[in-house]
C-alpha cells in the first residue's frame, strides 16, 4: 500500500512536470514573455505536487504505528497492567492480525486484533485521501501561480539550494548521531560504576557482570573491581606504540627516499605499490597476523628459550605497523615535496651533502607536517579493530611485555557486543563507555593533527 | 691538516651513502612485506579452488529406496536415499565391521545422500542399475589429498583414522579419487562443514550492503559537496561543517558500528544482521570520503568555465548544475569507487550490528540476514577446522580481486574522462 502510494506520488510529480512545461509553451504562444525557461515551470509544478504530499506521507508513516498502539492499548489502560505486559499484548495483537500467532488466543486479544485491523484499514484509506487532497490543493495553487506567469525560477532554485544545504547537514547529523548513541549508555554506565573506578581501576573482567535476570536488583558492590579500564587503555597504547615503532622508521625513511632520492621511474612504481598496503582490508591483516606472524614469533621465541604467547602484542602491533607504513610514507612524502626548493638550493650552495640537507634543513622545516602525519597514524593504530581482535588476546592483562597477550579498547568492544546484547546491562554499557573514550581520544588526536598539517601548509603556500 | 679534511669528507660521504641505504632498505622492507603477504595468501588459498571427489559405485536398489514399480517424479523426490547411500559407502570394504562402516560414511560429506538423489533425478532410468557417482570427500580427506594434512601425526591427534586413510589410499590407487574445480565454493552458502562451505551468502550480503551504501552515500555526498564548494557562505557554520567532515574521515570504523547499534537498531528498530543496516552504517563512513573527493574535483574545474556560463546569463544554479558538476563527475566517480572499495573491506562495524550471525541461506533482498565477505573471512578464521584455513585465503583472494578491479576501474575513469586544464 505504502509502495503504491509512493509510486503514485512520484508518477504524479513527473506528469506535473510535463503539464507545467506545456503550460509555459501555451503562455509563450500567446506572445507573452516568459519569466523563466519553460522547464522551470515544470519543475515548479512538480515540486509543489510531490514535496508537500511526500512530507505528509512520511510524517504519517512515522506516527501511525504509535497512534494505533495508543488506541489499541487504551482498552487495557485501567486494568493495572505493567508497561512490559502492555507491550506484549500489543505484539500478540499484531501477530494475530497477521495470522502468525501461535499460542493461546484469548477473546481480549482477538477483539483487539479485529480492532487493530479495522484501525489499520481506516488509517490506510484516510492516508490515501489526505495525501491525494494535499496533492490536488498544492497543484491547484501552483498551477494558478504559473498561469498568471509569476516567477518560477527563483523559488525552484531556492528549493534546490535548500536541498543542497540539508545534504551538507548530514555530516553534522552523523557526528551528533555518534555522540548521542554513545552518551546515554555511557551516562547509564557511570551511574552504576563510579567514574573513578573506571579510569583508575586495574581489573577488567566484564564477564563477571552478567545479569542473569533483568529483575535482579543492580547491586553496585557486585561490579566493584570488574570495570577498571587501566589494563585496556595501557594495552591500547602499548600496541599502538609497537605499531609506531615499526611504522615510523620505515614509513618516514621511504617517504624521504621517495621525495628526495628516487628517480621518476622508481617513484612511479614504488609509491602505488606501497599504497596497496593501505588498501588491504584490515581483516586480511588480522588473518595474516594470527595465522603466520603469531606462530612464527612463537617458534622463534621457543628456539631462544623465551615463552612467547601465540597471541602476542608484538604480532598484532607489528602487523598493524605494516598497515600504517603507507599513511606515514605518503603524507610525509607530500610534506617534504612541498618544502620550497630555495631551502634546498641554499643548503647545497653551502656545500652540504644531500643527506645533510635533508637532516638539517628539510626535516626541521617539514617537522610539523611529519608530526601531524604521525599523529594521524597513531589515531589509526588506536582505532584499529580487526587485527587486534584476531591476533591479540582477549583477556585484559596489565603488562609491558610485548611477548604476552594484551587487549585493547576496540577488541573489548567487539568481545562484549558480538552476539546478542541486552541494553541496560552494565556490560553492554561498558562497551559504549569504551567507545566514548575511544571517540574522544581519536577526536583530540585528529583535531591536533589536522590543525598542525593545515597550519604548516599555509606557511609555505 | 689536509689529511684531516679528507677524512672528514670521506666520513661525510659515507654518511650520505648510509642514509641513502636506509631509505632504500625502508622501501625494500615495505615491498617485502607486501610480497610475503600476497605470496602467503595465494600459497594457502589456491588449493581451495579445487575440491576432492570420491567416485563410489552406487546401486540404485528400488527396494531399499522404498520405491514402487514405475515411480513418478514425486515418488523419486520423496524416496529414501539414505540407505543406498550408506550401503554404497559400506560396500567399499566388504569386511568392514559396524564401527568401520561408520568411519566409511564419514569419508564423504553429509550431503552425500543429496548428491546421490540428484544423480537419480537427472536420470530416472538408473533404478536397479549401478553407477559410479561423484561424492564430495570430507574436508579432512580433502586436505590429505591436497597434502595440507600431516599424515605422520599419531592417530589420536588427527581427525582421520588409520582405517579411513587405508581405504582412501586404495581408492587413490584405483583412480577413484579426483580433484575438480570447486564450483560449490562460489554457489553454496556458508556451512559448518568446510567441504560444503561457500561464499555465495556472504557475497550477496556484500553486494546488497554496497548497493545500499552507494544509494545513500553518493547523492547525499555529492549534494553536500556542491553546497560547500559552490554555495556555502564563508562563515563559522560552514567551517563547523568542514571540521565535522574532516573529523568523520578519521573516526575509527568501530565507532560507526556503535552508532549503527545504538541508533539504527536500538532507536529505529531496523532488523538486525541485515545488509540494509550494514549499508546505512557503511554509507555514513563513506560519506566524508566521497565529499572530499567531490570537492577536490569541483575545485579543479577552472573559474573560467563558471565565468563563461555566468556571462551568458546563466544563473548560479544553472552554471553549477549544467557545467561545473558534469565536468567534475570523473573525479567524483573515481572517489566514490575508492570509498566503496574501502566500505567493501570493512569488518568491525558490521560485526557490531550482528552481521556475524551464521547464515546458511543465500539472502534475496537487503532485508534478509546476511554476512559479508570480510565478515565471512573473520568467521572462518575463528573456526578451528583445518579445512577452513584454505577457504579463508581463497575468500581473501576473491575480496582482493574485487578491490583490485574497483581500484582499476577508478583509475580508468580518472585517466580516460578527466579533463586536464592547463
Amino acid at each position: 500500500m505504502n509502495l503504491i502510494l509512493f509510486t503514485f506520488i512520484v508518477l504524479l510529480g513527473f506528469t506535473s512536470y510535463y503539464f507545467g512545461r506545456r503550460k509555459a509553451y501555451t503562455i509563450q504562444s500567446t506572445n507573452k514573455r516568459l519569466t523563466a525557461l519553460p522547464q522551470f515551470y515544470g519543475y515548479y509544478l512538480a515540486i509543489w505536487c510531490a514535496i508537500p504530499a511526500f512530507i505528509i506521507f512520511s510524517l504519517w508513516a512515522i506516527f501511525e504505528p504509535t497512534i494505533v498502539k495508543l488506541l489499541i492499548l487504551s482498552d487495557y489502560s485501567n486494568q493495572g497492567y505493567l508497561d512490559d505486559e502492555l507491550n506484549l499484548i500489543y505484539e500478540k495483537t499484531k501477530a494475530l492480525s497477521r495470522g502468525q500467532f501461535t499460542g493461546e488466543i484469548t477473546p481480549f486479544i482477538e477483539a483487539s486484533a479485529e480492532k487493530y485491523l479495522s484501525l489499520r484499514s481506516i488509517a490506510q484509506s484516510s492516508k490515501a485521501v489526505i495525501v491525494l487532497s494535499i496533492i490536488i490543493a498544492s497543484v491547484a495553487y501552483a498551477y494558478k501561480k504559473i498561469s498568471s506567469n509569476s516567477r518560477t525560477r527563483e523559488p525552484v532554485e531556492k528549493f534546490l539550494k535548500a536541498v543542497l544545504f540539508t545534504a551538507s547537514l548530514a555530516a553534522i547529523l552523523t557526528t551528533v548521531g555518534i555522540v548521542f548513541s554513545l552518551i546515554f549508555q555511557t551516562i547509564d554506565f557511570f551511574k552504576v560504576i563510579p567514574l573513578f573506578d573506571f579510569v583508575f581501576g586495574t581489573h577488567w573482567y566484564p564477564a563477571k557482570a552478567f545479569v542473569r535476570d533483568s529483575s535482579e536488583a543492580l547491586d553496585p558492590t557486585m561490579y566493584s573491581d570488574t570495570f577498571g579500564a587501566v589494563p585496556i587503555f595501557a594495552g591500547t597504547f602499548f600496541i599502538a606504540f609497537i605499531a609506531m615503532c615499526v611504522a615510523i622508521p620505515i614509513g618516514l625513511m621511504s617517504g624521504i627516499y621517495l621525495a628526495e632520492y628516487a628517480s621518476v621511474k622508481v617513484r612511479q612504481y614504488a609509491k602505488p605499490l606501497i599504497e596497496i598496503l593501505a588498501g588491504i582490508p584490515t581483516v586480511v591483516y588480522g588473518f595474516f597476523a594470527a595465522l603466520t606472524v603469531g606462530p612464527f614469533l612463537k617458534e622463534i621465541g621457543n628456539s631462544m628459550g623465551l615463552d612467547v604467547s601465540a597471541e602476542s602484542a608484538l604480532a598484532a602491533g607489528g602487523v598493524m605497523g605494516i598497515m600504517i607504513i603507507p599513511f606515514i610514507s605518503s603524507l610525509s612524502d607530500d610534506v617534504i615535496t612541498s618544502v620550497p626548493q630555495s631551502l634546498r638550493d641554499g643548503s647545497y650552495a653551502m656545500g652540504a651533502t644531500k643527506s645533510e640537507t635533508i637532516k638539517k634543513v628539510i626535516f626541521p622545516a617539514a617537522l610539523p607536517g611529519i608530526v601531524g602525519s604521525i599523529l594521524l597514524g597513531v589515531s589509526r593504530a588506536i582505532g584499529e579493530t580487526m587485527i587486534v581482535v584476531m591476533a591479540s588476546g582477549l583477556a585484559a592483562n596489565l603488562t609491558l611485555n610485548p611477548l604476552e597477550s594484551t587487549s585493547t579498547i576496540t577488541a573489548q568492544i567487539v568481545v562484549i557486543l558480538i552476539g546478542d546484547q541486552a541494553f541496560g546491562d552494565p556490560k553492554t554499557q561498558a562497551a559504549f563507555a569504551l567507545g566514548m573514550s575511544l571517540f574522544l581520544v581519536t577526536l583530540c588526536l585528529n583535531i591536533v593533527a589536522l590543525r598542525v598539517v593545515k597550519k604548516y601548509r599555509e606557511k609555505y603556500e | 691538516m689536509n689529511k684531516n679534511k679528507e677524512q672528514l669528507l670521506n666520513k661525510r660521504y659515507k654518511a650520505e651513502k648510509r642514509f641513502r641505504l636506509y631509505g632504500q632498505s625502508a622501501i625494500f622492507m615495505a615491498l617485502l612485506f607486501l610480497t610475503i603477504f600476497i605470496f602467503k595468501i595465494f600459497s594457502t588459498g589456491y588449493s581451495a579452488f579445487q575440491k576432492t571427489w570420491l567416485i563410489v559405485p552406487v546401486t540404485f536398489d528400488a527396494e531399499l529406496m522404498m520405491l514402487e514399480q514405475n515411480p513418478s517424479k514425486e515418488d523419486l523426490n520423496d524416496a529414501d536415499y539414505y540407505d543406498i547411500a550408506l550401503k554404497s559407502m559400506a560396500d567399499l570394504d566388504p569386511n568392514a565391521n559396524e564401527d568401520q562402516e561408520n568411519e566409511l560414511k564419514r569419508m564423504v560429506s553429509y550431503f552425500f545422500e543429496r548428491e546421490i538423489k540428484r544423480e537419480l533425478l537427472n536420470d530416472p532410468s538408473l533404478i536397479g542399475k549401478t553407477k559410479d557417482v561423484y561424492l564430495t570427500a570430507s574436508d579432512d580427506l580433502d586436505q590429505v589429498f591436497k597434502g595440507n594434512y600431516p599424515r605422520d601425526l599419531p592417530e589420536d591427534q588427527r581427525r582421520v583414522t588409520d582405517y579411513q586413510l587405508k581405504i582412501f589410499d586404495q581408492l587413490v590407487e584405483l583412480g577413484k579419487v579426483e580433484s575438480k574445480f570447486n564450483l560449490s565454493f562460489f554457489t553454496y552458502p556458508d556451512s559448518r562443514e568446510a567441504e560444503l562451505a561457500g561464499i555465495a551468502s556472504s557475497f550477496m550480503g556484500s553486494i546488497f550492503s554496497i548497493l545500499v551504501c552507494l544509494m545513500i552515500a553518493f547523492p547525499v555526498a555529492v549534494l553536500a559537496a556542491i553546497y560547500l564548494e559552490e554555495f556555502a557562505p564563508k562563515n563559522r557554520f560552514t567551517d563547523f561543517i568542514e571540521v565535522n567532515i574532516n573529523n568523520l574521515a578519521a573516526v575509527p570504523s568501530i565507532v560507526f558500528g556503535l552508532l549503527g547499534l545504538g541508533i539504527l537498531l536500538a532507536v529505529f528498530q531496523l532488523p538486525r544482521s541485515t545488509p540494509l543496516v550494514g549499508g546505512i552504517t557503511l554509507s555514513l563512513m563513506t560519506l566524508p570520503t566521497i565529499i572530499i573527493a567531490c570537492r577536490a574535483s569541483l575545485k579543479a574545474v577552472p573559474p573560467s568555465i563558471r565565468e563563461a556560463a555566468l556571462a551568458m546569463g546563466a544563473s548560479k544554479m544553472q552554471t553549477t548544475m549544467h557545467h561545473t558538476v558534469p565536468l567534475s563527475m570523473p573525479g567524483t566517480l573515481s572517489g566514490t569507487i575508492i570509498g566503496l572499495a574501502q566500505a567493501l573491506g570493512e569488518t568491525a562495524p558490521l560485526i557490531l550490528i550482528g552481521m556475524v550471525a551464521f547464515v546458511n541461506t543465500i539472502p534475496g533482498s537487503p532485508l534478509d540476514p546476511a554476512a559479508s565477505l570480510p565478515v565471512q573471512i573473520y568467521i572462518w578464521a575463528e573456526s578451528a577446522e583445518r579445512g577452513f584455513v584454505e577457504k579463508v585465503s581463497a575468500c581473501i583472494m576473491v575480496l582482493l580481486g574485487f578491490l583490485v578491479i574497483m581500484n582499476l576501474f577508478a583509475q580508468i575513469i580518472r585517466h580516460k574522462f578527466e579533463k586536464k586544464w592547463s
